[in-house]
């Protein structure tokens, strides 16, 4: 029976194939960007959950330094001695060039089980190790996949791939690590399971409880929500397509199921041809979504790694691996999805009396009722939002803020655009304008879904935008005041560095030595810079807060400067000891910003930094220079000092560089906005092209009264334009509430600084008449099509006997 | 052993995998080899011998309690050396592996200890004698100009037990094979191997329930090579036996795939006096078999050395004494009858 | 004077079977004032030739001239400026536009045409009993109502032909007699010329003449 009602079902797509092809393509299209944005998130998660199970730190309990430092050997043994279970751990990174790989020593002899380093073959991995290569010089590294090193010293450790390696990273033995970077106190012992309370009282160690929760994790949670909801975005928006799609066919269906069930085909068998035929459908639609949304991935996975890269500091690997979990998720929701958006259409056919006239069904006018009661759940909605910002805390309140906003917004687009189209039509304009803005109004409710999803991409588009480019204006501007000095070299040796000196004395007015240790702070990677006095810092330095003599107590030794992230990290406020060397803390003495560096940071006095790290050689230097010597002193260096070109680049090589990071950084956002409002003005045009089919009866009379198709087309075009641009401007506030929430509670959370919000209008410009064309796109088919349809369509619609 | 051993010493917690062990047994390259005559020089010899492959020093004890009961004690430091050369800081190609076993007739706790050496957390010095790996360790306390062995505590403790215990040695060393040197096959694999089978023992055992204070008999081997055994032989039964008069045995027979077993003896008099015998002097039978850790294995056993009028059944006081460490095995101690009776330690390994 | 002149008035539908031909030669004159009947089986092309006769759609062969103009030489634009000025049409299914209030569709065409007069527009809200219900939607309202708001629609601008297709058909019997009473009446008050497609031989005899179409072709009955 189903595949006789099948077999007379799906003549249909023969006759409107370009209908096959928008259900298709809006199926593909939400699976795609689904898929797609799921398969960034996983990979990375995958990147996490490596990184964050590292030698079991997510497990274990461990011992530091009293100020966060090394242990010494000899206390490791110590302890083992008193029959404590502990395993030592050497981790630092290491430089190669211009690439860096974490490295992480273990023992694999003393190892808790819990913590042992799972060795699992990757693609070109052997699945096994040779031990005694591991454990003898010059040793083994295991490396993730595609890590690549150049140039390896002679002596290097072997590389062999390991699957659970986190990117960037590289275990090996305990030795091995000790000798890469030339130490042997390890930098932190893990203690077994139940060990913890058999440490003696005296080790002058600080106990850590395991890192629970990954902390890269956390960090980037707000990315990932992020690209999360443009995904949902994209895909509720692809499903408003697929609702379109599959309600214009089973308006235009009606009649041929009718006639099949008046021929005594029973109602479950058309809604099993139907349902059947729709699986189909989103099977072949989802597949080849999962096809795009791989690809896609792939195109944005280096742009995501890079953004990871530059505000995480999260090392999240270019390439994408297929996961058969993730293509069944996304093929499932692909059906899912394409079931939701049937739904309404199969209902209207289970509910069709078998004799009701085949007629179109006219669109309901809104009625007052719903819009009120719509009208009240956004109030609701937006009461929520507003009590979760005034209640909630941290992360997860400001993305609850957020969804709540914008649902709730999403939700009062009709009701306030049909209250605007009212008060607009009160205005005199004549009645064909009043006809138009009446007719806009009717078609709020087929159309508010589309609507919707453009005020959510436009906003999305604002806030997004707007905190982009705060963030941008206020990076350049922190750029103008750090990188004060007009030269920058950097030199190789101590000998090139002496060189370089005596050729800038009475040529450069100061010399800034540039100089930083890479340690810990409160357990997490910083460094702390030595600066000298000097009025370079004192006058350009962008504190935010500090005390009266901040540069005098710095200069004295007696106070630390602390990056903004950390501060907010660990709640520091002025006047709190910050521990820079191990058994050395100093108060902080002022705040400064520190955008784009995911970690943390402290300054110190140049002589106290000698003495905490002699073994540190300056070799990087800024210089002040009057800035009609700049080139001078330039090719001097390069020429008479001898140093490479590229170690001598000035202010605006860096802050060109430094942009060129920052744009990176943000080039998905700007590839998903794209992406999303592309998608709402597929949806706006599907949406108006199912209109346009179901709205002969309403325009109908107006032509047999005497309007020509030309003006009625004119106004379906106008009508667009009207209700993009009354969206749009109801998305700018949207858009900036959005960005309030992204820079004053998200960015603080996320990334640890707070950024001051400015205003694009000019975007906004760009933005509305991206919209505006948008619209004009999506209305112009539709339009033509009104403006060439023959008469006797339009006089069908009066004929008494259909 | 020495190959077994050397094996089972790179089977290093789930980091470690065995391809490539196996066959380091087989070469001897740059390690020193035993050679005959053998020259002993102690105190120096009972400390460790970095440019041979694999060493151990191996206690294990037969113990009474007061409560009456039996127990088994064992404790056991190995060293194995990737490269017959110490190192300094952690890169040092010697490792330590420890393990500690305590039996009773119903119970059988098993711990495992590894380091890596010239860090300190394992080693063993020879004057003063010590033998460590983290927390347990075999110290000497004999008096100056006594042979440091002969007197000793012993320290070692695993999930559930511990044991601290006085071991006093009432005979001489005991000298294995021709004057310690140990032929271990046909083809004349050998190790080192001396003893001291004559220790009263005295301590306390400390299980779930409390301590239990012990008294018995010990016996220390010590044992180093670079040669493996040969490639066919892939296990052995070992016996240590206390008789009534005083007298000692050992007894070892190396189990061939070809289901040959080159057997070895040594008889001790209760003066220390020792006598060798060669393969085949001494006869092994299985009798009894059991399920343990899901392997088959023969826990009960007939000991024959006409040459001395032995003819002897044991029988273990836990059959299920099994050592579940890195590579596990069998070691507990029996109870023997028959034309003589008494008391021993028995380990068997290579039942896969 | 001739407000309506239909001459060899020819059409044809293309249909999946092959030409259709509805109208094969029809010739009808409507002068100011006059009322005329159009009755015909199911088919025989009485809509079309309303149509027609409304500037709705063009003959293939034939003419048809409104107040003297050409329908086909007048292009899109001028037969929806002609339907604007001169063509009151009422459908039977009422056709009202859904988006507009009562008293915005009765003012719509009237509005469309410049000739928009609040008192006739009153006036007539009040005769056909809608005066109530100007602010609400057509949806909200009876059949019955219907009808009188598409018949208050038709008169509203005061055109000069009426052309009513079944208007009462939708009808109960005493509702359609008094909607054509009225719709008689507030003809006669204009001058309009009215032709009504019915298929009620009753109904058919209260107007001025009567023409029976059939197979494409009219007689007078």
């Amino acid at each position: 029976m189903i595949r006789h009602a099948l077999s007379g079902l799906i003549a249909h797509w023969r006759r409107h194939p370009g209908q096959l092809a928008t259900l298709m393509t809006g199926l593909a299209l939400a699976t795609a960007l689904w898929s797609g944005v799921q398969a960034i998130n996983a990979e990375a998660r995958s990147a996490y959950d490596r990184a964050a199970a590292t030698l079991g730190q997510d497990q274990l309990a461990r011992l530091t330094g009293a100020a966060g430092g090394a242990v010494e050997a000899e206390t490791y043994v110590a302890l083992r001695r008193a029959g404590v279970e502990v395993s030592p751990v050497i981790t630092g990174v290491l430089r190669l060039g211009d690439q860096r790989l974490r490295i992480w020593g273990y023992d694999p002899l003393t190892i808790p089980q819990a913590a042992a380093p799972r060795v699992t073959p990757g693609d070109e991995g052997q699945g096994q190790i040779d031990l005694a290569a591991f454990l003898t010089e010059p040793g083994l590294l295991l490396v993730a996949e595609g890590t690549v090193l150049n140039d390896l010293p002679p002596g290097f450790p072997g590389l062999q791939v390991s699957g659970d390696v986190p990117p960037g990273s590289a275990f090996t033995d305990i030795a091995t690590a000790g000798r890469l970077l030339q130490t042997s106190d390890p930098t932190y012992l893990l203690v077994a399971p139940d060990h913890s309370g058999m440490l003696p009282g005296d080790t002058g160690l600080r106990l850590e409880p395991p890192r629970s929760g990954d902390d890269i994790g956390r960090l980037t949670d707000s990315f990932h929500l992020n690209l999360t909801a443009f995904g949902l975005l994209a895909f509720a928006v692809g499903l408003f397509i697929v609702h379109g799609a599959i309600g214009l066919a089973t308006e235009q269906r009606r009649t041929g199921i009718r006639t099949l069930r008046a021929l005594g085909v029973p109602l479950r068998a058309v809604l099993g041809a139907l349902a059947l035929e729709l699986a189909v459908i989103a099977v072949l639609a989802g597949a080849a979504g999962l096809i795009l949304g791989y690809l896609i991935a792939g195109l944005l996975m280096p742009g995501v790694a890079g953004t990871l890269q530059g505000l995480y500091g999260a090392d999240v690997p270019g390439t994408l691996r297929f996961s058969p979990e993730w293509a069944a998720l996304a093929g499932g929701m692909t059906l899912a999805g394409a079931a939701m958006a049937g739904a309404q259409a199969f209902a209207r056919i289970a509910a069709m009396p078998l004799l009701q006239p085949a007629q179109p069904r006219a669109w309901a006018v809104a009625s007052g009722r719903g819009m009120a009661r719509q009208g009240l759940a956004a109030l609701a909605l937006g009461l929520v939002a507003l009590a979760i910002l005034g209640l909630g805390d941290g992360l997860v309140a400001g993305f609850a803020f957020l969804a709540a906003l914008l649902l709730a917004s999403a939700i009062a687009l009709p009701v306030v655009l049909s209250w605007l189209l009212g008060r607009i039509s009160r205005l005199s304009w004549g009645v064909r304008a009043e006809w138009m803005l009446a007719d806009a109004r009717q078609q709020m409710p087929s159309l508010s879904l589309a609507l919707m999803a453009l005020l959510l991409a436009l906003a999305a588009n604002i806030g997004v935008s707007t905190m982009v480019g705060s963030f941008r204006v206020t990076f350049i501007g922190w750029l103008d005041q750090r990188l004060a000095a007009e030269i920058y070299v950097t030199t190789a040796s101590p000998a090139e560095a002496e060189a370089t000196r005596r050729y800038l004395e009475g040529r450069a007015e100061t010399i800034l030595p540039n100089v930083w240790a890479e340690t810990d702070l409160f357990g997490r990677p910083a460094d702390i810079y030595g600066i000298v006095d000097h009025p370079t810092y004192r006058d350009h330095w962008p504190l935010l807060s500090a005390t009266p003599d901040v540069w005098d107590a710095v200069a004295r030794g007696t106070g630390a400067l602390v990056n903004e992230q950390t501060a907010r990290r660990e709640t520091m406020s002025l006047g709190d000891p910050l521990p820079i060397a191990p058994d050395v803390a100093l108060p902080v003495v002022g705040i400064y910003s520190d955008y784009g560096n995911p970690n943390g940071q402290a300054i110190i006095a140049l002589d106290l930094f000698r003495a905490l790290y002699p073994e540190v050689e300056i070799l990087r230097f800024g210089l002040r220079v009057p800035p009609e010597q700049v080139d001078a002193v330039t090719a001097g260096l390069r020429e008479e000092v001898g140093l490479p070109a590229d170690a001598v680049v000035n202010q605006a090589q860096v802050k060109a560089f430094s942009i060129g990071v920052f744009e990176r950084t943000f080039q998905i956002t700007g590839a998903l906005n794209v992406l999303t409002l592309a998608v709402a003005g597929f949806a706006i045009w599907t949406s108006l092209l199912t209109l346009a089919n179901m709205r002969l009866p309403q325009v109908a009379p107006v032509w047999a009264q005497g309007m020509t198709r030309r003006v009625l087309a004119r106004m379906e075009l106008g009508r667009a334009v009207l209700l993009a641009g009354l969206t749009f401007l109801l998305s700018v506030p949207v858009g900036l509430a959005l960005a309030w929430a992204l820079l004053a509670v998200v960015n603080v959370e996320a990334f640890g600084w707070r950024l001051p919000m400015r205003l694009f209008p000019g975007d906004w410009l760009g933005l509305l008449a991206l919209a505006l064309v948008a619209a004009l796109i999506a209305a112009a088919f539709p339009a033509r099509r009104l403006a060439r349809l023959g008469p006797d369509r339009l006089l069908r619609v009066f004929a008494n006997d259909r | 052993m020495i190959a077994r051993w050397s094996f089972a010493f790179l089977m290093l917690g789930q980091a470690a995998v065995a391809q490539g062990f196996a066959g380091l047994g087989t070469d001897a390259e740059g390690f020193s080899i035993p050679t005959r005559p053998t020259q002993f020089d102690f105190p120096a010899d009972h400390g460790p011998h970095p440019t041979y492959r694999i060493e151990w020093w191996y206690l294990t004890a037969t113990l009474t309690g007061d409560d009456g009961a039996e127990y088994g004690v064992q404790w056991t430091l190995f060293r194995s050396a990737l490269a017959p050369e110490t190192g300094a800081g952690w890169q040092s190609p010697q490792l330590w592996m420890g393990h500690a076993g305590l039996t009773t007739a119903d119970r059988h706790f098993s711990a495992e200890r590894l380091a890596r050496g010239a860090i300190g957390q394992a080693g063993v010095t020879a004057a003063p004698f010590e033998a460590w790996i983290d927390n347990w360790h075999m110290t000497s306390r004999a008096p100056a100009g006594a042979d440091a062995l002969s007197a000793l505590d012993l320290f070692a403790d695993g999930d559930g037990f511990s044991y601290d215990l006085t071991l006093t040695a009432d005979g001489p060393l005991v000298f294995q094979g021709d004057a310690g040197y140990s032929v271990k096959s046909a083809e004349g694999q050998a190790s080192y191997y001396y003893s001291q089978p004559f220790y009263e023992v005295a301590g306390t055992l400390t299980l779930p329930e409390g301590p239990v204070a012990v008294t018995g008999t010990a016996w220390l081997d010590r044992e180093w090579s670079s040669q493996p055994l040969s490639e066919t032989q892939d296990g052995w039964d070992w016996f240590s036996l206390q008789f009534a008069d005083g007298s000692r045995m050992m007894g070892f027979g190396l189990r061939d795939r070809s289901g040959d077993t080159y057997t070895a003896a040594t008889w001790i008099t209760p003066d220390g006096t020792a006598t060798p015998y060669p393969d085949g002097a001494l006869r092994l039978t299985p009798l009894g078999w059991a399920e343990v850790a899901g392997r088959r294995v023969s826990v009960e056993w007939r000991l024959e050395l006409p040459a001395r009028g032995v003819d002897i059944t044991t029988v273990p006081l836990n059959p299920q004494s099994w050592m579940d460490v890195s590579v596990s095995y069998w070691e507990g101690p029996i109870r023997f009858s028959g034309t003589h009776e008494g008391r021993g330690y028995l380990e068997m390994t290579g039942y896969e | 004077m001739t407000l309506l002149q239909i001459d060899a008035a020819e059409k044809t539908y293309a249909t999946a079977e092959g030409p259709l031909p509805v109208l094969r030669g029809v010739d009808l004159r409507l002068d100011r004032g006059e009322t005329l009947a159009l009755t015909g089986e199911s088919g025989s092309g009485k809509s079309t030739l309303m149509h027609l006769a409304g500037a709705l759609d063009v003959v293939d062969a034939g003419r048809v001239l409104i107040a003297g103009q050409d329908v086909a030489g007048l292009g899109d634009a001028g037969r929806a400026a002609l339907r604007r000025d001169r063509v009151g049409l009422v459908f039977q299914q009422f056709n009202l536009i859904p988006s507009l209030t009562v008293a915005q569709n009765i003012a719509f065409q009237a509005r469309l045409a410049g000739r928009f007069d609040a008192d006739w527009a009153a006036d007539l809200a009040q005769r056909l009993g809608l005066s109530d219900l100007g602010t609400r939607y057509p949806e909200q309202l009876s059949g019955g109502q219907q009808q009188r708001v598409a018949i208050a629609r038709a008169i509203a601008a005061r055109p000069a032909l009426i052309l009513a297709d079944e208007p009462t058909g939708n009808l109960d019997e005493a509702t359609g007699d008094a909607v054509l009473d009225l719709l008689q009446s507030l003809v006669a008050e204009t001058g309009a010329a009215l032709m009504m497609v019915t298929h009620s031989p009753r109904l058919a005899a209260r107007l001025d003449r009567r023409l029976h179409l059939s197979h494409g072709q009219l007689a007078a009955t």
